[in-house]
Protein backbone atom coordinates (compact mmCIF):
# COMPACT_ATOMS: atom_id res chain seq x y z
CA UNK A 1 0.00 0.00 0.00
CA UNK A 2 1.62 3.07 -1.08
CA UNK A 3 1.74 6.16 1.15
CA UNK A 4 -0.20 8.52 -0.68
CA UNK A 5 -3.28 6.05 -0.04
CA UNK A 6 -2.75 5.76 3.61
CA UNK A 7 -3.05 8.89 3.99
CA UNK A 8 -6.18 9.10 1.65
CA UNK A 9 -7.70 6.10 3.83
CA UNK A 10 -6.57 8.20 7.01
CA UNK A 11 -8.59 10.93 5.39
CA UNK A 12 -11.86 9.42 5.02
CA UNK A 13 -11.74 7.75 8.40
CA UNK A 14 -11.67 11.24 9.91
CA UNK A 15 -14.19 12.28 7.49
CA UNK A 16 -16.32 9.80 8.87
CA UNK A 17 -15.69 10.96 12.31
CA UNK A 18 -16.80 14.71 11.44
CA UNK A 19 -19.93 13.62 9.59
CA UNK A 20 -20.91 12.11 12.65
CA UNK A 21 -20.02 14.43 15.08
CA UNK A 22 -22.09 16.84 12.85
CA UNK A 23 -25.00 15.37 12.68
CA UNK A 24 -25.16 13.31 16.65
CA UNK A 25 -23.35 15.96 18.94
CA UNK A 26 -25.75 18.42 20.34
CA UNK A 27 -23.23 20.78 21.65
CA UNK A 28 -22.33 23.71 19.20
CA UNK A 29 -19.18 23.72 19.96
CA UNK A 30 -18.69 20.18 18.98
CA UNK A 31 -20.23 20.30 15.90
CA UNK A 32 -17.29 23.26 14.37
CA UNK A 33 -15.07 21.03 15.47
CA UNK A 34 -16.41 18.33 13.91
CA UNK A 35 -16.99 20.49 10.89
CA UNK A 36 -13.20 20.72 10.98
CA UNK A 37 -12.11 17.22 11.52
CA UNK A 38 -14.14 16.57 8.45
CA UNK A 39 -12.57 19.32 6.36
CA UNK A 40 -9.32 17.99 7.50
CA UNK A 41 -10.67 14.77 6.07
CA UNK A 42 -11.67 15.91 2.75
CA UNK A 43 -8.00 17.94 2.52
CA UNK A 44 -5.88 14.54 3.39
CA UNK A 45 -8.23 12.50 0.32
CA UNK A 46 -7.16 15.54 -1.53
CA UNK A 47 -3.28 15.38 -0.38
CA UNK A 48 -3.31 11.67 -0.72
CA UNK A 49 -4.76 10.81 -3.50
CA UNK A 50 -3.12 13.99 -5.27
CA UNK A 51 0.55 12.13 -4.95
CA UNK A 52 1.51 10.42 -8.07
CA UNK A 53 4.11 7.84 -8.18
CA UNK A 54 6.19 9.12 -5.37
CA UNK A 55 6.30 12.86 -6.35
CA UNK A 56 4.32 15.70 -4.90
CA UNK A 57 1.86 17.46 -6.87
CA UNK A 58 1.82 20.94 -5.99
CA UNK A 59 -1.58 21.35 -7.56
CA UNK A 60 -3.54 19.67 -4.39
CA UNK A 61 -1.25 21.48 -2.04
CA UNK A 62 -2.67 25.10 -3.44
CA UNK A 63 -5.97 23.52 -3.67
CA UNK A 64 -5.82 22.72 0.47
CA UNK A 65 -4.51 26.03 1.26
CA UNK A 66 -7.24 27.67 -0.19
CA UNK A 67 -9.84 25.21 1.81
CA UNK A 68 -8.05 26.20 5.06
CA UNK A 69 -8.67 29.70 4.08
CA UNK A 70 -12.20 28.70 3.81
CA UNK A 71 -12.47 26.65 6.46
CA UNK A 72 -10.82 29.28 8.83
CA UNK A 73 -14.04 31.82 7.77
CA UNK A 74 -16.59 29.25 8.20
CA UNK A 75 -15.62 28.50 11.50
CA UNK A 76 -15.12 32.40 12.61
CA UNK A 77 -18.68 32.79 11.12
CA UNK A 78 -19.88 29.81 12.97
CA UNK A 79 -18.43 30.76 16.43
CA UNK A 80 -19.66 34.44 15.97
CA UNK A 81 -23.23 33.24 15.65
CA UNK A 82 -23.17 30.28 18.16
CA UNK A 83 -21.60 33.17 20.79
CA UNK A 84 -24.63 35.49 19.79
CA UNK A 85 -27.51 32.31 20.42
CA UNK A 86 -25.12 31.87 23.92
CA UNK A 87 -25.89 35.43 24.82
CA UNK A 88 -29.53 35.23 23.82
CA UNK A 89 -30.43 32.25 25.18
CA UNK A 90 -27.93 31.05 27.49
CA UNK A 91 -27.46 27.58 26.13
CA UNK A 92 -24.93 26.44 23.57
CA UNK A 93 -26.73 24.13 21.63
CA UNK A 94 -29.76 24.36 18.93
CA UNK A 95 -33.39 24.06 19.89
CA UNK A 96 -34.33 20.49 19.41
CA UNK A 97 -37.57 21.01 17.57
CA UNK A 98 -36.66 21.63 13.75
CA UNK A 99 -38.32 24.58 13.67
CA UNK A 100 -41.17 23.16 11.76
CA UNK A 101 -44.15 25.58 10.95
CA UNK A 102 -46.09 24.69 14.51
CA UNK A 103 -43.42 25.11 16.86
CA UNK A 104 -41.88 28.56 15.25
CA UNK A 105 -44.85 30.37 16.00
CA UNK A 106 -44.14 30.60 19.49
CA UNK B 1 -11.93 44.04 -28.21
CA UNK B 2 -9.73 45.13 -25.41
CA UNK B 3 -9.24 42.58 -23.17
CA UNK B 4 -9.98 45.09 -20.45
CA UNK B 5 -13.25 45.61 -21.53
CA UNK B 6 -14.30 42.36 -21.32
CA UNK B 7 -17.54 41.94 -19.37
CA UNK B 8 -16.84 38.46 -17.80
CA UNK B 9 -14.63 39.53 -15.18
CA UNK B 10 -16.31 42.86 -14.44
CA UNK B 11 -19.22 40.97 -13.70
CA UNK B 12 -17.26 39.60 -10.68
CA UNK B 13 -15.64 42.44 -10.12
CA UNK B 14 -18.12 45.35 -9.59
CA UNK B 15 -20.27 43.38 -6.89
CA UNK B 16 -16.96 43.02 -4.65
CA UNK B 17 -15.95 46.36 -5.50
CA UNK B 18 -19.18 48.24 -4.25
CA UNK B 19 -19.85 45.68 -1.77
CA UNK B 20 -16.16 46.86 0.03
CA UNK B 21 -17.49 50.13 -0.67
CA UNK B 22 -20.35 50.30 0.44
CA UNK B 23 -19.29 48.81 3.92
CA UNK B 24 -17.36 52.00 4.25
CA UNK B 25 -19.47 54.55 2.99
CA UNK B 26 -22.59 53.40 5.03
CA UNK B 27 -26.23 52.38 4.33
CA UNK B 28 -27.42 55.94 2.55
CA UNK B 29 -24.35 56.47 -0.19
CA UNK B 30 -24.01 52.60 -0.32
CA UNK B 31 -27.35 51.71 -0.93
CA UNK B 32 -26.84 54.79 -4.06
CA UNK B 33 -23.70 53.35 -5.51
CA UNK B 34 -25.38 49.90 -5.15
CA UNK B 35 -28.36 50.85 -7.75
CA UNK B 36 -26.10 52.71 -10.26
CA UNK B 37 -23.52 49.57 -9.98
CA UNK B 38 -26.67 47.09 -10.40
CA UNK B 39 -27.46 49.16 -13.91
CA UNK B 40 -24.16 48.30 -15.02
CA UNK B 41 -23.83 45.45 -14.22
CA UNK B 42 -27.68 44.60 -16.14
CA UNK B 43 -25.92 45.68 -18.82
CA UNK B 44 -22.58 43.89 -18.74
CA UNK B 45 -24.70 40.77 -18.50
CA UNK B 46 -26.51 41.48 -21.62
CA UNK B 47 -23.47 42.79 -23.22
CA UNK B 48 -22.09 39.74 -22.50
CA UNK B 49 -24.90 37.82 -23.38
CA UNK B 50 -25.11 39.33 -27.21
CA UNK B 51 -21.60 38.45 -27.59
CA UNK B 52 -22.43 34.68 -27.07
CA UNK B 53 -25.09 34.60 -29.11
CA UNK B 54 -23.08 36.21 -31.67
CA UNK B 55 -19.90 34.44 -31.45
CA UNK B 56 -20.94 31.17 -29.34
CA UNK B 57 -19.18 30.28 -25.87
CA UNK B 58 -16.34 31.31 -24.80
CA UNK B 59 -13.45 30.85 -21.97
CA UNK B 60 -11.29 33.80 -20.43
CA UNK B 61 -8.20 33.53 -18.55
CA UNK B 62 -8.37 35.64 -15.50
CA UNK B 63 -5.10 37.55 -15.27
CA UNK B 64 -4.01 36.17 -19.01
CA UNK B 65 -2.37 33.55 -16.98
CA UNK B 66 -4.47 30.06 -18.62
CA UNK B 67 -5.86 27.26 -17.05
CA UNK B 68 -3.03 24.74 -15.01
CA UNK B 69 -1.91 28.01 -13.52
CA UNK B 70 -4.23 30.32 -12.99
CA UNK B 71 -7.99 30.01 -13.19
CA UNK B 72 -10.51 29.95 -15.78
CA UNK B 73 -13.78 31.34 -16.47
CA UNK B 74 -16.34 30.06 -18.51
CA UNK B 75 -19.48 31.84 -20.36
CA UNK B 76 -21.76 29.50 -22.20
CA UNK B 77 -25.82 30.30 -22.93
CA UNK B 78 -26.71 28.31 -19.50
CA UNK B 79 -24.57 30.61 -17.03
CA UNK B 80 -25.29 33.92 -19.56
CA UNK B 81 -29.03 32.61 -18.54
CA UNK B 82 -28.39 32.39 -15.10
CA UNK B 83 -26.38 35.96 -15.11
CA UNK B 84 -29.10 37.74 -16.81
CA UNK B 85 -31.26 36.34 -14.22
CA UNK B 86 -28.88 37.56 -11.27
CA UNK B 87 -29.02 41.06 -12.39
CA UNK B 88 -32.64 40.90 -13.33
CA UNK B 89 -33.67 40.00 -9.97
CA UNK B 90 -31.26 41.88 -7.92
CA UNK B 91 -31.83 45.16 -9.62
CA UNK B 92 -35.44 45.96 -8.61
CA UNK B 93 -34.70 44.06 -5.04
CA UNK B 94 -31.96 46.67 -4.71
CA UNK B 95 -34.72 50.04 -5.40
CA UNK B 96 -36.94 47.82 -3.02
CA UNK B 97 -34.42 47.49 -0.38
CA UNK B 98 -33.71 50.88 0.10
CA UNK B 99 -37.16 51.81 0.60
CA UNK B 100 -37.79 49.35 2.67
CA UNK B 101 -34.44 49.80 4.49
CA UNK B 102 -35.81 53.54 5.15
CA UNK B 103 -38.81 52.16 7.01
CA UNK B 104 -37.30 48.93 9.39
CA UNK B 105 -33.68 49.75 10.01
CA UNK B 106 -32.75 46.48 11.30
CA UNK B 107 -29.82 45.21 9.62
CA UNK B 108 -29.62 47.66 7.58
CA UNK B 109 -26.21 48.18 8.11
CA UNK B 110 -24.59 45.29 6.65
CA UNK B 111 -26.80 44.70 4.35
CA UNK B 112 -25.36 45.94 1.10
CA UNK B 113 -21.38 45.05 1.87
CA UNK B 114 -23.15 41.52 2.45
CA UNK B 115 -25.43 41.72 -0.65
CA UNK B 116 -22.43 42.79 -2.61
CA UNK B 117 -20.26 39.98 -1.96
CA UNK B 118 -23.12 37.53 -2.55
CA UNK B 119 -23.78 38.72 -5.68
CA UNK B 120 -20.04 38.59 -6.45
CA UNK B 121 -20.42 35.42 -5.40
CA UNK B 122 -23.18 34.02 -7.33
CA UNK B 123 -21.98 35.96 -10.62
CA UNK B 124 -18.11 33.65 -10.10
CA UNK B 125 -19.92 31.09 -9.74
CA UNK B 126 -22.07 30.69 -13.23
CA UNK B 127 -19.17 31.10 -14.97
CA UNK B 128 -16.56 28.77 -13.35
CA UNK B 129 -14.69 26.27 -15.31
CA UNK B 130 -13.23 24.32 -12.43
CA UNK B 131 -14.78 21.81 -9.98
CA UNK B 132 -12.54 23.75 -7.30
CA UNK B 133 -12.93 27.30 -7.97
CA UNK B 134 -16.70 26.12 -7.82
CA UNK B 135 -16.52 24.75 -4.42
CA UNK B 136 -14.56 27.98 -3.52
CA UNK B 137 -17.47 29.76 -4.77
CA UNK B 138 -20.13 27.92 -3.13
CA UNK B 139 -18.87 28.52 0.25
CA UNK B 140 -18.70 32.09 -0.27
CA UNK B 141 -22.06 32.13 -1.55
CA UNK B 142 -23.06 30.02 1.43
CA UNK B 143 -21.17 31.94 3.98
CA UNK B 144 -22.70 35.48 3.23
CA UNK B 145 -26.20 33.53 2.41
CA UNK B 146 -25.93 32.78 6.28
CA UNK B 147 -24.56 36.54 7.21
CA UNK B 148 -27.70 37.84 5.39
CA UNK B 149 -30.07 35.56 6.96
CA UNK B 150 -28.76 37.12 11.03
CA UNK B 151 -27.87 40.73 9.97
CA UNK B 152 -31.35 41.64 12.02
CA UNK B 153 -30.57 39.96 15.07
CA UNK B 154 -32.92 38.28 17.77
CA UNK B 155 -33.12 34.55 18.87
CA UNK B 156 -34.82 32.99 15.76
CA UNK B 157 -33.08 34.42 13.32
CA UNK B 158 -29.69 33.54 14.34
CA UNK B 159 -31.22 30.25 15.02
CA UNK B 160 -32.17 29.97 11.81
CA UNK B 161 -29.08 31.35 10.38
CA UNK B 162 -26.50 28.79 12.41
CA UNK B 163 -29.08 25.64 11.31
CA UNK B 164 -28.61 27.11 7.56
CA UNK B 165 -24.47 27.42 8.42
CA UNK B 166 -23.87 23.27 9.59
CA UNK B 167 -26.61 22.28 6.45
CA UNK B 168 -24.67 24.47 3.97
CA UNK B 169 -21.01 23.26 5.38
CA UNK B 170 -21.58 19.83 5.07
CA UNK B 171 -23.42 20.23 1.68
CA UNK B 172 -19.80 21.95 0.70
CA UNK B 173 -18.27 19.07 2.77
CA UNK B 174 -19.42 16.49 0.68
CA UNK B 175 -18.80 18.08 -2.36
CA UNK B 176 -15.31 18.56 -1.74
CA UNK B 177 -14.83 15.33 -0.77
CA UNK B 178 -15.81 14.05 -4.41
CA UNK B 179 -13.74 16.81 -5.92
CA UNK B 180 -11.00 15.05 -3.86
CA UNK B 181 -11.65 11.84 -5.26
CA UNK B 182 -11.88 13.09 -8.57
CA UNK B 183 -8.55 14.93 -8.63
CA UNK B 184 -7.09 11.46 -7.38
CA UNK B 185 -8.54 9.81 -10.14
CA UNK B 186 -7.86 12.05 -13.08
CA UNK B 187 -5.62 14.64 -11.66
CA UNK B 188 -7.11 17.40 -13.02
CA UNK B 189 -10.41 19.26 -11.87
CA UNK B 190 -11.27 21.27 -15.13
CA UNK B 191 -14.68 20.68 -16.70
CA UNK B 192 -13.29 20.74 -20.02
CA UNK B 193 -10.27 17.85 -19.48
CA UNK B 194 -12.77 16.28 -17.09
CA UNK B 195 -16.02 15.37 -19.63
CA UNK B 196 -14.14 13.41 -22.45
CA UNK B 197 -12.03 11.35 -19.18
CA UNK B 198 -15.79 10.62 -17.30
CA UNK B 199 -17.31 7.25 -19.45
CA UNK B 200 -19.32 4.87 -18.39
CA UNK B 201 -16.78 2.63 -17.56
CA UNK B 202 -15.25 4.95 -15.16
CA UNK B 203 -14.24 3.40 -11.89
CA UNK B 204 -16.10 3.08 -8.99
CA UNK B 205 -14.32 6.24 -6.83
CA UNK B 206 -15.84 8.55 -10.01
CA UNK B 207 -19.33 7.09 -9.01
CA UNK B 208 -18.66 7.78 -5.70
CA UNK B 209 -17.49 11.48 -6.27
CA UNK B 210 -20.22 12.08 -8.42
CA UNK B 211 -23.15 10.84 -5.79
CA UNK B 212 -21.67 12.70 -2.97
CA UNK B 213 -21.32 16.16 -5.24
CA UNK B 214 -25.16 15.47 -6.18
CA UNK B 215 -25.89 14.88 -2.64
CA UNK B 216 -24.18 18.20 -1.13
CA UNK B 217 -25.95 19.86 -3.91
CA UNK B 218 -29.17 18.83 -3.19
CA UNK B 219 -28.30 19.66 0.47
CA UNK B 220 -28.27 23.41 -0.55
CA UNK B 221 -30.58 23.33 -2.67
CA UNK B 222 -33.21 22.13 0.07
CA UNK B 223 -34.63 19.54 -2.15
CA UNK B 224 -37.30 17.49 0.35
CA UNK B 225 -35.66 15.82 2.67
CA UNK B 226 -33.38 18.36 3.38
CA UNK B 227 -35.86 21.35 2.80
CA UNK B 228 -36.07 21.72 7.17
CA UNK B 229 -33.47 24.52 7.27
CA UNK B 230 -34.69 26.67 4.91
CA UNK B 231 -38.17 28.01 5.93
CA UNK B 232 -37.02 29.57 9.25
CA UNK B 233 -33.69 30.85 7.33
CA UNK B 234 -36.51 32.55 4.54
CA UNK B 235 -39.54 33.14 6.58
CA UNK B 236 -37.06 34.88 9.18
CA UNK B 237 -34.91 37.00 7.54
CA UNK B 238 -35.82 40.77 6.57
CA UNK B 239 -37.98 40.79 3.19
CA UNK B 240 -35.13 42.05 0.77
CA UNK B 241 -33.13 39.07 1.79
CA UNK B 242 -35.40 36.70 1.95
CA UNK B 243 -36.51 37.36 -1.99
CA UNK B 244 -32.56 37.41 -2.78
CA UNK B 245 -32.44 33.93 -0.99
CA UNK B 246 -35.43 32.28 -2.39
CA UNK B 247 -34.90 33.62 -5.88
CA UNK B 248 -31.21 33.12 -6.56
CA UNK B 249 -28.99 31.48 -3.76
CA UNK B 250 -31.04 28.23 -4.28
CA UNK B 251 -30.81 28.40 -7.91
CA UNK B 252 -26.83 28.60 -7.88
CA UNK B 253 -26.41 25.08 -6.44
CA UNK B 254 -29.56 24.05 -9.01
CA UNK B 255 -27.58 25.28 -11.41
CA UNK B 256 -24.88 22.95 -10.49
CA UNK B 257 -26.59 20.03 -10.54
CA UNK B 258 -27.74 20.62 -13.91
CA UNK B 259 -24.30 21.19 -15.00
CA UNK B 260 -22.96 18.34 -13.39
CA UNK B 261 -25.58 15.80 -14.28
CA UNK B 262 -26.19 16.59 -18.23
CA UNK B 263 -22.51 17.77 -18.88
CA UNK B 264 -20.01 15.76 -16.66
CA UNK B 265 -21.59 12.80 -15.12
CA UNK B 266 -23.27 12.25 -17.79
CA UNK B 267 -22.07 8.85 -18.87
CA UNK B 268 -22.91 7.99 -15.25
CA UNK B 269 -26.58 8.76 -14.99
CA UNK B 270 -29.11 6.08 -14.93
CA UNK B 271 -32.86 6.10 -15.30
CA UNK B 272 -33.42 4.55 -11.66
CA UNK B 273 -31.52 7.84 -9.63
CA UNK B 274 -33.08 10.11 -11.96
CA UNK B 275 -36.47 8.97 -11.28
CA UNK B 276 -35.54 9.09 -7.56
CA UNK B 277 -34.61 12.69 -7.57
CA UNK B 278 -38.06 13.35 -9.95
CA UNK B 279 -39.30 11.51 -6.55
CA UNK B 280 -38.27 13.28 -4.41
CA UNK B 281 -39.19 16.22 -6.55
CA UNK B 282 -42.41 15.09 -6.43
CA UNK B 283 -42.66 14.95 -2.55
CA UNK B 284 -40.93 18.36 -2.58
CA UNK B 285 -44.39 19.63 -4.42
CA UNK B 286 -46.54 18.34 -3.12
CA UNK B 287 -45.38 18.36 0.81
CA UNK B 288 -44.49 22.27 0.61
CA UNK B 289 -47.16 23.34 -0.94
CA UNK B 290 -49.95 21.38 1.93
CA UNK B 291 -47.54 22.77 4.47
CA UNK B 292 -47.25 26.05 2.87
CA UNK B 293 -51.51 25.99 2.86
CA UNK B 294 -51.29 25.29 7.37
CA UNK B 295 -48.81 27.95 8.12
CA UNK B 296 -50.02 30.91 9.83
CA UNK B 297 -47.50 33.72 9.35
CA UNK B 298 -47.40 35.24 5.41
CA UNK B 299 -43.49 35.04 5.13
CA UNK B 300 -43.42 31.26 6.76
CA UNK B 301 -46.34 30.38 3.73
CA UNK B 302 -44.31 31.98 0.94
CA UNK B 303 -40.81 29.77 2.49
CA UNK B 304 -42.94 26.78 2.19
CA UNK B 305 -43.55 27.92 -1.46
CA UNK B 306 -40.12 27.72 -2.16
CA UNK B 307 -40.07 24.37 -1.10
CA UNK B 308 -42.91 23.04 -3.48
CA UNK B 309 -41.30 24.94 -6.01
CA UNK B 310 -37.81 23.72 -5.86
CA UNK B 311 -39.73 20.29 -6.71
CA UNK B 312 -40.30 21.21 -9.92
CA UNK B 313 -36.90 22.12 -10.57
CA UNK B 314 -36.10 18.59 -10.28
CA UNK B 315 -38.56 17.13 -12.32
CA UNK B 316 -36.05 18.15 -14.85
CA UNK B 317 -33.68 15.06 -14.87
CA UNK B 318 -35.98 12.18 -15.07
CA UNK B 319 -37.35 13.72 -18.11
CA UNK B 320 -34.01 14.70 -19.53
CA UNK B 321 -32.55 11.35 -18.85
CA UNK B 322 -31.68 8.52 -21.64
CA UNK B 323 -35.51 9.56 -23.24
CA UNK B 324 -35.13 11.36 -27.01
CA UNK B 325 -33.23 14.19 -27.24
CA UNK B 326 -36.51 16.09 -28.34
CA UNK B 327 -38.25 15.70 -24.57
CA UNK B 328 -34.93 16.33 -22.94
CA UNK B 329 -34.39 19.56 -25.14
CA UNK B 330 -37.80 20.61 -23.63
CA UNK B 331 -37.25 19.44 -20.18
CA UNK B 332 -33.98 21.31 -19.92
CA UNK B 333 -35.72 24.30 -21.48
CA UNK B 334 -38.83 23.47 -18.63
CA UNK B 335 -36.07 23.57 -16.17
CA UNK B 336 -34.52 26.50 -16.96
CA UNK B 337 -37.52 28.45 -17.63
CA UNK B 338 -39.00 27.48 -13.69
CA UNK B 339 -36.06 28.58 -12.47
CA UNK B 340 -36.55 31.84 -13.69
CA UNK B 341 -40.23 32.45 -13.84
CA UNK B 342 -39.44 31.29 -9.80
CA UNK B 343 -36.91 33.69 -9.21
CA UNK B 344 -38.69 36.50 -10.78
CA UNK B 345 -42.10 35.40 -9.29
CA UNK B 346 -40.77 34.61 -5.70
CA UNK B 347 -38.76 37.90 -5.70
CA UNK B 348 -41.85 39.61 -6.37
CA UNK B 349 -43.94 37.67 -3.50
CA UNK B 350 -41.40 37.88 -0.31
CA UNK B 351 -41.15 41.67 -1.76
CA UNK B 352 -44.69 41.80 -1.58
CA UNK B 353 -45.22 40.24 1.73
CA UNK B 354 -42.70 42.23 3.13
CA UNK B 355 -44.41 45.51 2.08
CA UNK B 356 -47.79 43.90 4.10
CA UNK B 357 -45.53 43.23 6.76
CA UNK B 358 -44.85 46.71 6.98
CA UNK B 359 -48.02 48.12 6.23
CA UNK B 360 -50.06 46.14 9.02
CA UNK B 361 -47.23 46.15 11.48
CA UNK B 362 -47.30 42.23 11.86
CA UNK B 363 -46.42 38.82 10.21
CA UNK B 364 -49.88 37.18 10.41
CA UNK B 365 -52.07 36.30 7.70
CA UNK B 366 -55.18 36.43 9.70
CA UNK B 367 -55.28 39.83 9.92
CA UNK B 368 -54.61 40.89 7.25
CA UNK B 369 -57.69 42.65 6.00
CA UNK B 370 -57.67 45.44 4.76
CA UNK B 371 -54.51 45.33 2.37
CA UNK B 372 -56.77 44.93 -0.45
CA UNK B 373 -58.20 48.47 -0.04
CA UNK B 374 -55.41 50.37 1.12
CA UNK B 375 -52.20 48.61 -0.96
CA UNK B 376 -53.96 47.79 -4.23
CA UNK B 377 -50.96 47.64 -6.18
CA UNK B 378 -49.23 45.13 -3.64
CA UNK B 379 -52.04 42.76 -3.15
CA UNK B 380 -52.15 42.79 -7.08
CA UNK B 381 -48.34 41.90 -6.96
CA UNK B 382 -48.80 39.44 -4.72
CA UNK B 383 -51.56 37.90 -7.06
CA UNK B 384 -49.45 38.00 -10.39
CA UNK B 385 -46.13 36.47 -9.03
CA UNK B 386 -48.96 33.59 -7.58
CA UNK B 387 -50.44 33.06 -11.11
CA UNK B 388 -46.69 32.77 -12.53
CA UNK B 389 -46.09 30.48 -9.11
CA UNK B 390 -49.66 28.58 -10.41
CA UNK B 391 -48.72 28.04 -13.71
CA UNK B 392 -51.84 29.68 -15.63
CA UNK B 393 -51.02 31.51 -18.66
CA UNK B 394 -49.43 33.74 -20.15
CA UNK B 395 -46.62 33.80 -17.51
CA UNK B 396 -43.13 32.49 -17.35
CA UNK B 397 -44.22 29.84 -14.91
CA UNK B 398 -47.10 28.63 -17.81
CA UNK B 399 -44.18 28.14 -20.08
CA UNK B 400 -42.09 26.20 -17.65
CA UNK B 401 -44.77 23.59 -16.69
CA UNK B 402 -46.16 23.75 -20.41
CA UNK B 403 -42.37 22.74 -21.66
CA UNK B 404 -42.38 20.07 -19.03
CA UNK B 405 -45.79 18.62 -19.61
CA UNK B 406 -44.88 18.39 -23.11
CA UNK B 407 -41.50 15.84 -22.05
CA UNK B 408 -42.98 14.20 -19.85
CA UNK B 409 -45.88 13.08 -22.68
CA UNK B 410 -43.08 12.90 -25.32
CA UNK B 411 -41.46 10.30 -22.71
CA UNK B 412 -44.13 8.96 -21.50
CA UNK B 413 -43.74 9.39 -18.44
CA UNK B 414 -47.55 10.29 -17.35
CA UNK B 415 -46.73 10.24 -13.94
CA UNK B 416 -45.23 13.67 -13.62
CA UNK B 417 -47.93 14.94 -15.67
CA UNK B 418 -50.45 13.86 -12.26
CA UNK B 419 -47.85 15.37 -9.60
CA UNK B 420 -47.86 19.01 -11.84
CA UNK B 421 -51.35 19.31 -12.08
CA UNK B 422 -52.48 18.36 -8.02
CA UNK B 423 -49.19 20.95 -7.31
CA UNK B 424 -50.79 23.71 -9.29
CA UNK B 425 -54.07 23.38 -7.56
CA UNK B 426 -52.72 23.27 -4.06
CA UNK B 427 -50.26 26.76 -5.25
CA UNK B 428 -53.57 28.21 -5.93
CA UNK B 429 -55.43 27.05 -3.17
CA UNK B 430 -52.42 28.45 -0.61
CA UNK B 431 -52.29 32.07 -2.86
CA UNK B 432 -56.21 32.61 -2.86
CA UNK B 433 -55.82 31.73 0.68
CA UNK B 434 -53.47 35.40 1.52
CA UNK B 435 -55.87 37.24 -1.13
CA UNK B 436 -58.97 35.95 0.73
CA UNK B 437 -57.69 37.29 3.70
CA UNK B 438 -56.08 40.91 2.37
CA UNK B 439 -59.77 41.49 0.82
CA UNK B 440 -61.78 41.50 3.98
CA UNK B 441 -62.22 44.79 5.48
CA UNK B 442 -60.00 46.25 7.87
CA UNK B 443 -60.21 44.06 11.76
CA UNK B 444 -61.22 46.01 14.73
CA UNK B 445 -58.14 47.26 16.06
CA UNK B 446 -55.63 46.55 13.47
CA UNK B 447 -54.48 49.69 11.19
CA UNK B 448 -53.10 49.21 8.08
CA UNK B 449 -50.27 52.11 6.89
CA UNK B 450 -49.62 53.26 3.71
CA UNK B 451 -46.03 52.28 2.51
CA UNK B 452 -43.42 54.35 0.46
CA UNK B 453 -44.27 54.01 -3.17
CA UNK B 454 -41.20 52.68 -4.06
CA UNK B 455 -41.75 49.44 -2.57
CA UNK B 456 -45.04 48.96 -4.03
CA UNK B 457 -43.62 49.81 -7.86
CA UNK B 458 -40.25 48.11 -7.66
CA UNK B 459 -42.12 44.40 -6.28
CA UNK B 460 -44.78 45.31 -9.39
CA UNK B 461 -41.82 45.00 -11.83
CA UNK B 462 -40.65 41.73 -10.44
CA UNK B 463 -43.93 40.52 -10.96
CA UNK B 464 -44.82 42.06 -14.61
CA UNK B 465 -41.04 40.72 -15.56
CA UNK B 466 -42.20 36.74 -14.59
CA UNK B 467 -45.45 37.75 -16.71
CA UNK B 468 -43.66 38.62 -19.21
CA UNK B 469 -41.09 35.96 -19.32
CA UNK B 470 -44.13 33.67 -20.74
CA UNK B 471 -44.48 36.08 -23.69
CA UNK B 472 -40.97 37.17 -24.78
CA UNK B 473 -39.07 34.03 -23.34
CA UNK B 474 -38.45 32.99 -26.42
CA UNK B 475 -34.73 34.37 -27.26
CA UNK B 476 -33.67 33.45 -23.80
CA UNK B 477 -34.18 29.46 -24.84
CA UNK B 478 -32.26 30.50 -28.13
CA UNK B 479 -29.15 31.75 -25.43
CA UNK B 480 -29.61 28.61 -23.51
CA UNK B 481 -29.11 26.56 -26.64
CA UNK B 482 -25.40 28.38 -26.91
CA UNK B 483 -22.87 25.73 -26.50
CA UNK B 484 -24.71 22.89 -25.61
CA UNK B 485 -24.04 20.12 -28.22
CA UNK B 486 -26.53 19.81 -29.49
Amino acid sequence: MSVGLLYALAGAALFAIGLAGLLALPHLLRKILAFNILGSGAFLILVGLGQRDGSVDPVPQAMVLTGIVVAIAATALALALARQLLERTGRMQLPEDRADAETDDA
Amino acid sequence: MTDWLDPLPWLIVLPLVWGTLAFVLGPGRGARLAIVALVLQMLLALQLAAQLVDAGARAYAVGGWGAPLGIDLYADGLAAVMLLLTQAVALPLAVYARGYFAATTKGRDLFWPITGLMLAALNALFVSADLFNIYVTLELLGLAAVGLVAIAGGTAPVTAALRYLLATLLGSGAYLLGVALIYGTYGSVSLEVLAPLITDEAPFAVTLAAALMLLGLMLKTALFPFHFWLPPAHGGAPAPVSALLSALVIKASFYLVVRLWLDLFEPLTTVDAAQLIGALGAAAIIWGSLLALTQTRLKMLVAYSTVAQIGYLFLLFPLATLTLPAAADSALQGGVMQALAHGLAKAAMFAAAGSMIVATGRDDINRLGGVGARLPLTLFTFGMAGVTLMGLPPSGGFSAKWLLLQAALESGQWWWVAVMVVGGLLTAAYVFKVLRRAFLPVAEGDSVTPVPRVLEFSAFALALASILLGVFGAPLMDLLAVGRGA
